[in-house]
């Protein structure tokens, strides 16, 4: 018994290693240690920023209406919008996370990879279509479509800002670790850099704007991956058998780089994670917010055909990366970290890419991985301050303080005045969280996601039954439980709090408080016998009418 | 809401169209079925890492260092690609066929 405790104790503290790892864009865990500055980045990161201030320039021009801020006038196309849907998804933690643990313990850092992406079928078969034949510029259109508008929107409003500030938290210290390592700029300057672009990017060129940005960071993401994994296959000769042959020979876990390792041992927190990632993708605000900028329901669906693709391809070359990096970094001694010794990187353990860049491309192809790596963060900031800014105003603003009656032009101001406090909070919660470790941020952010949004969303769209009075009990208690349960987690408990020992034993908490939040808003809903409630219910023939023929939905804008 | 009454004669008329109900029930039932495939899919591949790391671990031919798990861990990437692929696909044609039938016949 206590030995099957140690163990289970050792493979959670493994996974959180990892998870920190894979999430965080920079090592939080350890100091990041300020580098020289990297000239070449940063006159490749001004470009990048000069070409997306043009564009913001632009889509202010064009940005007029609420439905142009919010929604990009409703006119992407669903490959731009899968593009973009990428480019918001694959943030930095995945690109340096999942090729840095590629790098640590070889086959282990696949599992995140899959865990990624196979939310996307889901969100494509259940949510998309609907999504678009119903809301207008933020989920909670969907879930008061037949519930009472006060209470369901501040719910979701709550939730969507917990987990935007949360996920700001994290890609905020994620960012000042980052820039510090591959710029050589103080954490401080390099936090409040990214906290003014996006507040320009999103106050003045509202959705068209965010969305150019997050397709130009995707195309040079996935650029920049190809050319690496390419670089990589071609030392070997594009054959698998000698990079692998290679890695097994100087990695110093020689064959178990081959093999799933202790990562995911115990089977409770195996499934949780799973279920972590592949629902929390599907209840992230700025992720269901794409919806709405496409014309109808078949540019929906094709959307997420393109992003679950480009998403693919992008983690099976990170996979590629982090081999490469094995390969052709672990065994170039002016990359290793001298002091701690082993397979420790110069500059912290998520460098294995950038470094590997150097090994392929020298100092040039470094920078621009390094200002590949610093707009990719900007631009998922970007998506995540319009998310929260819209909770604020079309949720909050428009429709519970002013019911209704708040004109577009001042709903759209209040959504501009929302992105800039948002980016405020942002800098100086990264800037006060810089020391803690935040590894629970992600466990944290997409449990939250998974446990509020995602299941009062489902149950609108597809269950006649659900009420005001259970949609909002049924997400309280999701919002509540998956917090606690990350609180009580060791990851918390002990080590923030410094508490002996965790009430909660798992790392995730999604396997117990998504089911919880499901049957929350069942039994309250069949307990709920007002009028309001037989009203709701009755309203879901229209409901169902509309979400599956797209009839009366919100169309594209006129010009 | 307003939106929802302004259109109540065509609502009804598509209510009473038993089309409607044909393409909810086939739409649901496909993607009821292709999310629970991805479901199996995943999630056997959660518990194989769990409890199948020899069988995970092994070559995948004699002699080779590329192991069975490389193409089990690609295959679900590439699974959750198709599924998505082969949803787009009867969606774009058959149930967008149905739509447009409904929405013609309650004009």
């Amino acid at each position: 018994m206590k030995t099957m405790k140690s163990l289970l104790a050792a493979a959670l503290a493994g996974g959180q290693m990892f998870l920190a790892q894979a999430a965080m864009a920079a090592g939080t865990v350890e100091a990041a240690e300020k580098q020289a500055t990297n000239m070449h980045a940063i006159i490749m990161f001004i470009i990048f920023v000069g070409v997306t201030l043009v564009i913001t320039y632009w889509a202010a021009k064009r940005t007029k209406t609420a439905k142009d801020f919010y929604a990009a006038g409703g006119g992407i196309t669903g490959l731009q919008n899968g593009l973009a849907i990428a480019g918001d998804y694959m943030s930095a933690a995945s690109f340096l996370g999942i090729s840095s643990a590629v790098y640590a313990s070889g086959y282990d850092g696949l599992i995140f990879s899959v865990g990624w992406l196979v939310g996307w079928p889901v969100i494509l078969f259940l949510l998309a279509e609907r999504l678009r034949n119903l809301g207008k510029y933020t989920f909670a259109d969907v879930a008061t479509f037949r519930l009472a508008q006060g209470p369901v929107r501040t719910l979701a409003a709550t939730a969507a800002l917990t987990v935007v500030i949360f996920y700001l938290i994290g890609q905020m210290v994620g960012a000042g670790q980052l820039i510090k390592l591959l710029f050589g700029l103080d954490f401080m300057y390099a936090v409040m850099i990214v906290g003014a672009l996006m507040i320009v990017y999103v106050t003045f060129g509202g959705m068209v704007a965010t969305t150019w940005v997050q397709i130009i960071k995707a195309c040079l993401l996935l650029g920049g991956a190809t050319f690496m994994a390419l670089g990589v296959m071609a030392h070997f000769g594009f054959s698998f058998e000698a990079m692998f042959t290679k890695a097994v020979e100087v990695h110093p876990k020689h064959l178990a780089i081959m093999s799933p390792g202790t990562m995911v041992s115990d089977p409770i927190d195996a499934i949780s994670l799973g279920m972590t990632l592949m629902f929390g993708t599907a209840g992230l605000p700025h992720i269901l917010m794409r919806f709405f900028t496409v014309p109808d329901a078949k540019a929906a669906r094709s959307s997420v055909f393109y992003a679950t693709g480009f998403i693919g391809y992008f983690y099976i070359l990170t996979f590629i990366i982090g081999f490469g990096a094995i390969t052709m970094v672990l065994t170039d001694p002016q990359y290793l970290d001298a002091v701690k010794g082993g397979i420790n990187l110069r500059g912290g353990n998520n460098m294995a890419a950038p470094l590997l860049a150097h090994a392929i491309g020298g100092d040039l192809f470094f920078g621009f991985i390094s200002a590949v790596a610093f707009a990719t963060i900007l631009a998922v900031v970007s998506g995540l301050t319009l998310a929260g800014a819209s909770a604020i105003s079309h949720d909050l603003y428009a429709s519970v303080i002013a019911h209704g009656r708040a004109s577009e032009s001042t709903e759209v101001m209040v959504s501009k005045m929302a992105s800039i406090a948002l980016g405020i909070i942002a800098v100086a919660l990264g800037i006060v969280f810089e020391k803690l470790n935040v590894a629970f941020i992600v466990a944290l952010t997409f449990s939250v996601a998974a446990s509020g949004p995602f299941p009062v969303l489902v149950m609108s769209m597809f269950w006649r039954g659900l009420t005001t009075r259970g949609a909002v009990i049924g997400g309280i208690i999701g919002l509540v439980s998956s917090v606690g349960m990350v609180v009580l987690s060791k990851a918390v408990w002990v080590q923030s709090f410094h508490f002996p020992h965790e009430v909660f034993p798992w790392a995730y908490p999604t396997l117990f408080s998504m089911p919880l939040s499901f049957v929350g808003c069942w039994l309250f809903s069949i307990l709920d016998n007002s009028p309001r409630a037989a009203a709701e219910r009755a309203l879901f023939d229209e409901q169902e009418i509309r979400s599956e023929t797209g009839l009366g939905s919100e169309g594209a804008a006129s010009h | 809401m307003s939106q929802v009454h302004s259109n109540s004669k065509a609502y009804a008329h598509i209510r009473n169209n038993p089309k409607f109900r044909e393409l909810v029930s086939k739409r649901e039932s496909f993607a009821y079925t292709l999310s629970a495939l991805i479901m199996v899919i995943y999630y056997g591949f959660v518990l194989l890492v769990a409890y199948g790391k020899s069988f995970l671990g092994q070559p995948l031919v004699q002699g080779s260092l590329m192991t069975v798990g490389f193409p089990i861990g690609v295959g679900v990437i590439v699974s959750s690609v198709l599924l998505t692929g082969i949803y787009v696909r009867r969606a774009n044609t058959e149930f967008d066929e149905l739509n447009r039938q409904i929405i013609e016949e309650s004009r």
